[in-house]
């Protein structure tokens, strides 16, 4: 596939012309997977099982890292003409596509609504826009705490009775707290913003209009969420000072670094591997209500592919969210079986009787909202993101990050209104 | 006592300097836990190479990288060695506005251009591919002024005798030229292969696959995880990528230094 | 050769442009047609589905302006400026003297210093991750031996952007340590006999003698050092994507967020510009003070 210079290219179009039995459609699929990882055998044997199903196409998946980077090298693909029909990217990214108009509505491609509303609604949140599905899901997570069970017994703590509120996970915290690890670890660096919409949410209040053209960030509620995030490093000191890195916090937690940590539930199967004690997966506390919002990533289908590769790919994803391969997506990684179907099948059954924590996403799925998404998502995003930034190291109060960041949005959100 | 002071400082700077470079070799020898809780003792292990070996198709990035700093000092040598060649020793008008402007490219850095320079790139459809990485860096300014200096200290008599003999222009560039800066090729070749090997954020632009990747975008990737990351893993793949590199450098060291010095200062 | 006729000098022209052709075509395609179009880009507001693209003058200009994230990065980059130059030129002079002087070992104080010169940022950057990260990072466990407390040193707005100047000061003092060393050996050594002869002590000899020599070297260091400055920021990648609060972030690596994770190519043309004008000043002092003193000979 490599093209040295775009004369090799028209020897590679001139080489077609020559031998035509290649009459099959080619669908290039950006994956937002490391390269080469465990999870790319996964998506490989999935995509392979789909080329035997349908040998008419040729699927190349190519794994670009992770979400950001697979967004920019997906999006540049197009903008220079290199194939790409459809990718797995963030959830979130669907008001900046419909914006730069680079995908379609699945309405355009099925009249099968009984496929489109087989999927859990909550995952469907962030993909509902205008009256249309423009994304479905498949890599998919919310956030769950996971607790190290050895280190609740040692606190003299129940192992079997993770915190379900604030105050109980600041008690519980403060027990299992000691020089050698803390209590609680919440990531704010990657993916800051999520982590604070869980907590924003368990203290009742959304960050963001669902029309993507307003946020809150400046409602009172909003600030006292920040203030209460801050408060469990500064006050009550379960947490460490300053941001909490997401990329090691797997590993901090693995060390015994923490005995809580909120993280993806697709860690869920690199963690079980790994740990070298007893832990246990729970639900996010709540205070006003439960609640964590939804994240991952969905199927877009792109504008540019022609009605043959647009049908292609929507037969590629309607296989690969099939119940079958979504129950064996998510037995490999920890991501939610997207449809309840995928619950129902033998295979998922089986590992969740043998491995309950499996289920805990799916039960916080009643509780779920969509990931915090707006038009210019990313830079909104960013803005929210440095605040939180600056309130959790005491660079700046909450009240005054989060009225910059809300001045910033509107100011980035003004045009679509 | 004082005498000691010094080389003292000198070595405790050479640690430091090196440190990191030590701890990542310790890191990828080593399970993760043992790595870094610093259990001295702890079983050297193999297995993180083999779990980094496996996470990447490495031996292409290897070979791309090999592949994209062979086209590039290519493209250079001979696109500086023509341009040099009519700086130093073919006299016409504008020749020296010429060079002004071509100076000027030392400070329109290709990393600065990056937006626009895509824009071309796609246009020419270079996009993702080893000449698309290449390109930008081809008509090095410096590769310019650098031949243009050196074929300007060859003694006049022997391009004089290389042309009573019959010799075209490019024969004598050929012939007589070429040879004559031969110390200067090689410095510059080492500086560029050493630069476009670890050259990372417009290769990270211009690539999307793994069939174009050199190795230093390999690596971001691989080290960035959507979630979260392995410190054994990450050294040992940082190991086995600075691997090649850092050997020929402790080889060659002598040649190496003479070649930035030669490179830097004439 | 000045006297050459008319159909010698036509020759030697077309020779001249021919020989030149592909390196100036190049150099079109790839420094100066990309500067204009930078330019123009700048010129013009973003495309999308409800506002297509239009001309609006300065205005993107205005918007920059306006941000105040780019003048949290221009000053970051300044802070970077403003700490790598002087503390690299300086180390770089001393692992110079050392590495010069008839120490023991000194071979191997030259590779130690020259090495991380050969590795990428990017492989530097997983090296000094592995020194920072907070609870089982090297810095904070050699710290803990003193009993200093743990420092989140790239989660913190405080030390982030110092966390990123030393990893480049790391990079690049090794590198004009040779430039250094290499000024030091055309020093000739009667010199320092003749000073020692008077009674001078070693450090008036190098204050007096072998600095002012080393200037036009310092000239030139310094010159690669500021073009540095706006280049290295390949660690950015790795250690701390340009968090927390942009606290880190410099002016390079906002142009690429602008140009390839947001999709504002005119904001980032408009950045660029700018950056080429400030590198453009740069060029002028180079070419119009230092050049008769430097090395452009």
């Amino acid at each position: 596939m490599t093209r040295y210079s775009a004369v090799a290219a028209i020897f590679a179009a001139t080489t077609a012309l020559v031998n035509p039995a290649a009459a099959e459609t080619e669908l290039t699929m950006y994956y937002p997977i490391a390269v080469g990882g465990p999870l790319t055998q996964v998506v490989d044997g999935i995509v392979d099982d789909f080329m035997t199903e349908n040998p008419d196409i040729k699927v190349n998946a190519i794994y670009a890292g992770n979400y950001d980077d697979t967004r920019i090298k997906a999006l540049a693909a197009l903008e220079a003409g290199e194939p790409a029909q459809l990718a797995v990217m963030f959830s979130i990214d669907a008001y900046d596509l419909i914006e730069q108009d680079l995908i379609v509505p699945f309405e355009d491609l099925t009249d099968d609504s009984n496929w489109l509303n087989s999927f859990y609604p909550a995952l469907m949140a962030n993909s509902k826009i205008e009256g249309k599905t423009w994304g479905i899901p498949f890599q998919r997570s919310t956030i769950v705490a996971y607790y190290n069970k050895d280190m609740f017994r040692a606190a003299g703590l129940d192992p079997e009775k993770a915190p379900t509120t604030w105050d109980e996970m600041i008690e519980m915290g403060k027990a299992l707290s000691n020089d050698d690890h803390y209590g609680l670890m919440i990531p704010s660096t990657g993916y800051p913003y999520w982590m604070f919409q869980a907590l924003a949410i368990q203290n009742g209040k959304e960050v963001m209009s669902n029309d993507g053209t307003t946020t809150f960030f400046n409602d009172k509620d909003v600030v006292d969420t920040l203030d209460f995030w801050k408060s469990l490093s500064s006050e009550h000191r379960i947490m460490p000072e300053g941001t909490v890195e997401w990329g090691t916090l797997r590993q901090a937690f693995l060390e015994g670094k923490t005995a809580m940590m909120w993280h993806s539930t697709g860690n869920l199967t690199a963690v079980k591997n790994n740990a070298e004690f007893d832990f246990g997966v729970a639900m996010l506390p709540g205070n006003v209500r439960l609640g964590s919002p939804t994240g991952g990533g969905n199927f877009y289908v792109f504008k540019d592919a022609s009605d043959e590769e647009k049908n292609a790919a929507l037969k590629l994803i309607q296989f690969m969210t099939a119940p079958e391969q979504a129950a064996e997506w998510s037995i490999a990684t920890g991501y939610m079986g997207v449809s309840p179907a995928a619950y129902e099948t033998d295979a998922l059954k089986a590992y969740a009787a043998e491995f309950p924590p499996a289920l805990v996403a799916r039960d916080q799925l009643e509780h779920a909202v969509a990931e915090f998404s707006t038009f210019e998502t990313a830079r909104v995003r960013d803005g929210l993101n440095a605040a939180i930034q600056s309130a959790l190291t005491g660079d700046k109060s909450a009240a005054e990050a989060l009225i910059e960041a809300q001045a910033a949005a509107e100011r980035q959100l003004s045009a679509y209104k | 006592m004082m005498r000691w002071i010094e080389p003292a400082l000198a070595v405790a700077l050479a640690v430091v300097w090196i440190s990191p470079l030590v701890f990542a070799v310790w890191a990828a020898f080593h399970g993760v836990s043992d790595a870094i809780n610093f259990r001295l003792f702890s079983p050297i292990t193999l297995e993180n190479f083999r779990t980094a070996w496996e996470g990447a198709p490495w031996l292409r990035y290897f070979f791309n990288s090999f592949l994209l700093v062979t086209t590039i000092l290519i493209g250079q040598f001979v696109l500086a060695t023509l341009a040099g060649f009519a700086f130093a020793q073919v006299q016409f008008r504008g020749r020296d506005a010429l060079f002004t402007l071509v100076l000027l490219q030392l400070f329109i850095l290709p990393e600065v251009l990056i937006v626009e320079n895509y824009r071309v790139a796609a246009n020419l459809g270079l996009i993702d591919s080893i000449i698309g990485i290449g390109a930008p860096y081809m008509a090095s300014a410096f590769g310019i002024f650098l031949m243009r200096q050196a074929f300007k200290s060859v003694p006049k008599e022997l391009d004089e005798a290389a042309r009573v003999e019959g010799c075209s222009l490019l024969g004598v560039l050929w012939r007589v030229y070429v040879p004559a800066a031969r110390p200067t090729y090689i410095a510059y070749a080492l500086v560029s292969v050493s630069t476009h090997w670890n050259n990372f954020l417009w290769p990270l632009i211009v690539t999307n696959s793994d069939s174009t990747r050199p190795l230093t975008v390999g690596l971001s990737i691989f080290g960035a995880p959507e979630n979260g990351v392995d410190i054994s893993v990450i050294s040992a793949a940082t190991v086995m990528v600075i691997a090649p590199l850092l050997l020929l450098f402790l080889l060659f060291q002598r040649q190496f230094v003479q070649a930035f010095l030669t490179a830097g200062i004439k | 050769m000045s006297h050459a006729n008319t159909p010698d000098r036509q020759r030697r022209a077309i020779h001249g442009w021919l020989l030149l052709s592909p390196a100036l075509i190049m150099l079109s395609a790839f420094a100066l047609y990309p500067s204009v179009a930078t330019l123009w880009t700048s010129l013009w507001s973003r495309g999308t589905r409800r506002r297509p693209s239009e001309f609006v003058g300065l205005d993107g200009y205005r918007q920059l302006l306006d941000d105040p994230t780019f003048w949290k990065v221009v000053s970051n980059n300044l802070i970077y400026a403003g700490i790598t130059i002087p503390a690299s030129m300086v180390i770089a002079l001393t692992m110079a003297l050392w590495a010069n002087s008839k120490m023991p070992a000194r071979s191997f104080l030259r590779t130690a210093y020259f090495t991380p010169t050969v590795l990428p940022m990017i492989a530097a950057g997983n090296l000094w991750l592995f020194f920072y990260t907070p609870s089982f990072g090297i810095l904070n466990k050699i710290g803990a031996l003193f009993g200093a407390e743990a420092v989140n040193w790239l989660g913190q707005p405080d030390t982030a952007l110092w966390a990123i100047c030393m990893v480049t000061i790391w990079k690049e003092a090794g590198f004009f340590m040779i430039f250094y060393l290499a000024a030091l050996q055309t020093i000739p050594p009667d010199l320092r006999e003749a000073a020692e002869i008077e009674g001078a002590s070693r450090w008036t000899y190098t204050r007096r003698i072998v600095l002012p020599l080393l200037m036009p070297t310092t000239l030139f260091i310094l010159v690669n050092a500021m073009i540095n400055s706006v280049k290295l920021i390949d660690h950015l990648f790795i250690l701390t994507k340009g968090g927390p609060s942009d606290s880190s972030k410099l002016i390079l690596y906002y142009i690429w967020e602008n140009a390839f994770a947001y999709f504002d190519r005119p904001a980032a043309a408009a950045m660029t510009v700018l950056v080429l004008i400030a590198l453009g000043a740069l060029a002028a002092f180079q070419f119009l003070v230092l050049d008769r003193r430097t090395h452009y000979r």
